[in-house]
């Protein structure tokens, strides 16, 4: 196949072919983009919780009559009791926030007393002994806390507590070099030390914002109920019970006292919705970008199909006396073919720089990671097989048209 | 020659359904991905009070000193502190601040189950300054403030569901077993974003369903149910007393200033009162205070989810791609037809006539895509809760500047694009074409 004949036809249709090759740059940058926002979003969601998230969930309970602490300290002793009491639960613990929840408390957190800058920022779950065992997350390193080791505060008091359990993140943060087990931290306000009891294996934090990237799987257990004007109680349901465990936890707080409020809409829910509410964004954002790549790329390939049939229309003349000339179906063929994948290189040429261009003005913008070349590579694959594929049904055409047509004005 | 052109455009556009159906499509498909997009984005970026938005300011105090603000920024709200002492203050035309409460509520006569509505305790100038519209009765008055009255102001939602909607000012309700007298119902309020309370994240949260005076949520020691900051170096003591006199920040301040001379003279008069603060040793730092308008305190606070701008601007690419596809495929369409148009040209048509026919034939596309775009916008409305979280797709609406917007930008968009072509189509050599034939 000689390619110079091709190139001089092309001289000839110049606006043609510049706006195909355009399309496929623009659809190639796009796409490429498009298709990486998809993988950062669903490598977000794979991230793993540290939770064991089937049969667990969560209550929201307010308290109707804001009463005095100590009365809220001993309603709750008296609902989680309740709550380990019933047949389709396993465990239950008290809980001012969890992992995914996108909204608690975040401490800095400090290894010297007089340091100035924290170490790192660190979400700070108040537990008691059974939250480990309800959320299903395993220690590595040392013990879970005693019952005797549960104390109680109230949200405005300084917090403090001697001992402390962190997830593995956190510790490795702290320590890179050895074990965080028996050190001494600085989790609270009042430069008091916490000694660390125990490590966790991966527990996730409950912010989920893309500002809490380095902090995403730091935690501190903290031996206290929290005794708020509300307080969440996560209830791990016994195994192929979470329907009736979801239906008899909310009645046997109730039973306990009316004077609480359990919402409607989401004052219980499964941790399947809480991961589906931390990621809706990113879900979201993922279909979008699907749909737009998707549609886009169809887009093209019908303007490919299009364009090429006008020029085939166009040419009928032409290929008429090639054919009458000697050159077989394989040529015609072959010839809109290279065609068009001459027209694909340039236009995915210029695509991949405006690819990487596109990408890097987003990173400055929008905090996001460089695009790795492979997407650039599989994207400009793409588009010259979409543009073959999509070439290929007026190119048959084409090579179907008889050489009787050179015989024949117009 | 309007109606005899648009016959024509008609007749071309049936005699090639494909391409035609080709271009429909991908105008259709482009303006609805752009409009459905740019409904969110202006819903998230919008000034939330127009006329008045660079009169209003929020008051920023650093209360941390350069070792442990924010890069030099101070706290993004202020210490109950210096709240109050500014808003006691009065060196503004207007000032409010405010934390957000979440009580429980139990309508009157206790008949029914309590239920948390979320709420602001905040003062009198609150409502004029931020333009509420009342529905029954009005603000509570300054005196109330300083009496710290039990009264409150509820929304026009929750009038409906403890009053059936009826004028319920001078009723009662409970909230966190305190009674309160209603002297107030607004109207349908609720600003997006909400500007006033980006400090606590809740710049798209649901409506706001009452207000109560601040000084009396302090006195029932209500708590805070927004975000409380204590920065990294504050040691506050333990219990509520030491918390609300200490240094965590919890309390937006927000002031009228009607000119830049207002503007200036009150900065003048914060750095005075940073310089006081400085002398009676509570700070050891320089006056370091900010007084930021509403667009700028939304800048500043990055209100704009970063996933409404993406999408918008890959929205918008896809857009011009759909053109350049309708760049090519109108130019296919209009060479084809060069003999006709060379008999035209021959028979005395001017090259303006030329133009005039092949746009009214792309102005026919554009809008044919224009009412495909619109259906295809409907659509998406409703997907757009699975594109943005509730908060944000519950502020994306179709309403008719949308509609009108869909069909120019598609129409103008696409005898745009048609420019081109139709210039190769005026220049075609009337004699070449007759002579070819």
């Amino acid at each position: 196949m000689q390619i110079k004949p091709i190139l001089a036809a092309m001289r000839h249709h110049k606006a043609g072919t510049v706006l195909i090759a355009l399309q496929i740059a623009l659809t190639l940058a796009i796409v490429c983009n498009a298709l990486f926002i998809i993988h950062q979003r669903m490598a977000r969601m794979a991230r793993p919780s540290g939770v064991e998230e089937t049969n667990l969930f969560v209550i929201r309970s307010d308290w109707a009559d804001k009463s005095d602490p100590q009365r809220i300290d001993v309603q709750m002793q008296a609902d989680l009791i309740a709550l380990r009491q019933l047949g389709s639960v396993q465990d239950a613990a008290p809980a001012n926030s969890f992992p995914l929840h996108g909204t608690g408390w975040d401490n800095f957190i400090k290894l010297q007393p007089d340091q100035v800058k924290m170490t790192t920022d660190s979400a700070i779950y108040f537990s008691d002994d059974h939250t480990l065992a309800t959320l299903g997350t395993h220690l590595i390193a040392g013990r879970n806390f005693t019952a005797s080791e549960i104390g109680a505060q109230q949200p405005r008091d300084a917090m403090h507590s001697a001992q402390v359990i962190i997830s593995k993140d956190l510790a490795q943060r702290l320590y890179p070099d050895g074990s965080a087990l028996g050190k001494t931290i600085y989790v609270s306000m009042g430069n008091k030390p916490s000694t660390v009891i125990g490590v966790t294996d991966t527990l996730q934090a409950h912010m989920v914002g893309s500002w809490a990237g380095p902090y995403a799987y730091n935690a501190v257990l903290v031996p206290a109920r929290l005794l708020n004007d509300y307080t969440y109680y996560l209830v791990r349901a016994r195994p192929s019970q979470l329907a009736a465990a979801l239906r008899d936890a909310p009645k046997a707080l109730y039973a306990q006292s009316r004077m609480r409020i359990i919402d409607r809409k989401d004052g219980v829910m499964t941790f399947a919705q809480v991961r589906q509410h931390a990621y809706e964004r990113d879900v979201g954002m993922a279909i979008l970008m699907g749909i737009i790549s998707v549609v886009l790329l169809a887009i093209t390939a019908a303007g490919i199909v299009g364009l090429t049939s006008f020029w085939v229309g166009q040419r009928r003349k032409q290929i008429g006396v090639r054919r009458a000339l000697g050159a077989t179906r394989g040529d015609i063929l072959n010839y809109f073919l290279t065609e068009n994948l001459l027209i694909g290189i340039g236009g995915v040429l210029v695509g991949a720089v405006l690819a990487i261009g596109i990408n890097l003005w987003m990173v400055t913008q929008f905090e996001m990671a460089r695009l790795s070349l492979g997407y650039v590579v599989v994207g400009v694959i793409a588009l010259l097989l979409l543009g073959q594929g999509a070439v290929l049904a007026p190119a048959l055409r084409a090579s179907h048209v008889s050489p009787v047509e050179a015989t024949r004005s117009v | 020659m309007f109606s005899y052109y648009l016959e024509l455009a008609m007749r071309s556009l049936r005699r090639s359904p494909g391409l035609t159906l080709l271009m429909v499509l991908a105008i259709g498909f482009g303006v609805a991905a752009s409009m459905i997009t740019w409904s969110v984005f202006r819903a998230v970026s919008g000034d939330p009070i127009p006329g008045k938005s660079s009169q209003l300011y929020t008051v920023l105090v650093d209360n941390r000193g350069p070792q442990y603000n924010d890069e030099g920024e101070p706290p993004e709200a202020l210490t109950y502190t210096d709240a109050t002492a500014l808003v006691a203050a009065r060196k503004a035309a207007h000032q409010t601040l405010l934390f957000d409460v979440a009580p429980s509520v139990l309508p009157e006569g206790n008949q029914s189950i309590p239920f948390i509505a979320d709420g602001y305790a905040t003062n009198a100038d609150f409502f004029g300054m931020f333009e509420v519209p009342f529905e029954y009765g009005g603000p509570w008055h300054a005196s109330d403030d300083e009496g710290r009255a039990a009264v409150a102001v509820i929304s026009h939602e929750l009038n409906q569901q403890l009053f059936n909607g009826a004028d319920s000012v001078g009723r009662e309700i409970t909230m966190d077993r305190h009674t309160y007298r209603v002297v107030g119902v607004t109207a349908h309020w609720d600003p997006q974003p909400r500007y006033y309370d980006v400090f606590s994240g809740n710049q798209f949260g649901d409506p706001v369903q009452l207000y109560l005076p601040f000084t009396r949520a302090v006195d029932v020691a209500m708590d805070t149910s927004g975000r409380n900051n204590c920065g990294s170096n504050v040691d506050f003591g333990t219990g509520r007393d030491a918390w609300l006199h200490g240094e965590c920040v919890w309390v937006p301040v927000w002031v009228e200033l009607a000119d830049q001379a207002a503007a200036t003279s009150y900065r003048e008069f914060l750095t005075r009162y940073a310089a006081e603060q400085q002398r009676a040793g509570r700070f050891h730092w320089a006056p370091n205070v900010r007084l930021r308008d509403v667009n700028n305190w939304l800048d500043h606070m990055h209100v704009v989810p970063p996933e409404s701008r993406i999408s918008l601007m890959v929205a918008l690419g896809f857009f011009v791609i759909c053109l350049v596809n309708t760049i090519g495929l109108l130019l296919a369409k209009f060479m084809r037809r060069a003999a006709e148009i060379g008999v035209r040209r021959a028979l005395g048509a001017p090259r303006r006539e030329i133009y005039r026919q092949f746009l009214i034939e792309a102005a026919t596309v554009g809008l044919v895509g224009g009412v495909l775009g619109l259906l295809l916008t409907a659509l998406g409305m409703f997907g757009v809760g699975l594109l943005f979280e509730p908060e944000i797709a519950r502020l994306a609406h179709l309403d008719f500047s949308l509609v009108a917007m869909t069909l120019l930008v598609a129409v103008v968009a696409t005898v745009l694009a048609a420019f081109y072509p139709t210039w190769r189509a005026a220049k075609v050599q009337p004699a070449w074409q007759l002579k070819s034939n």
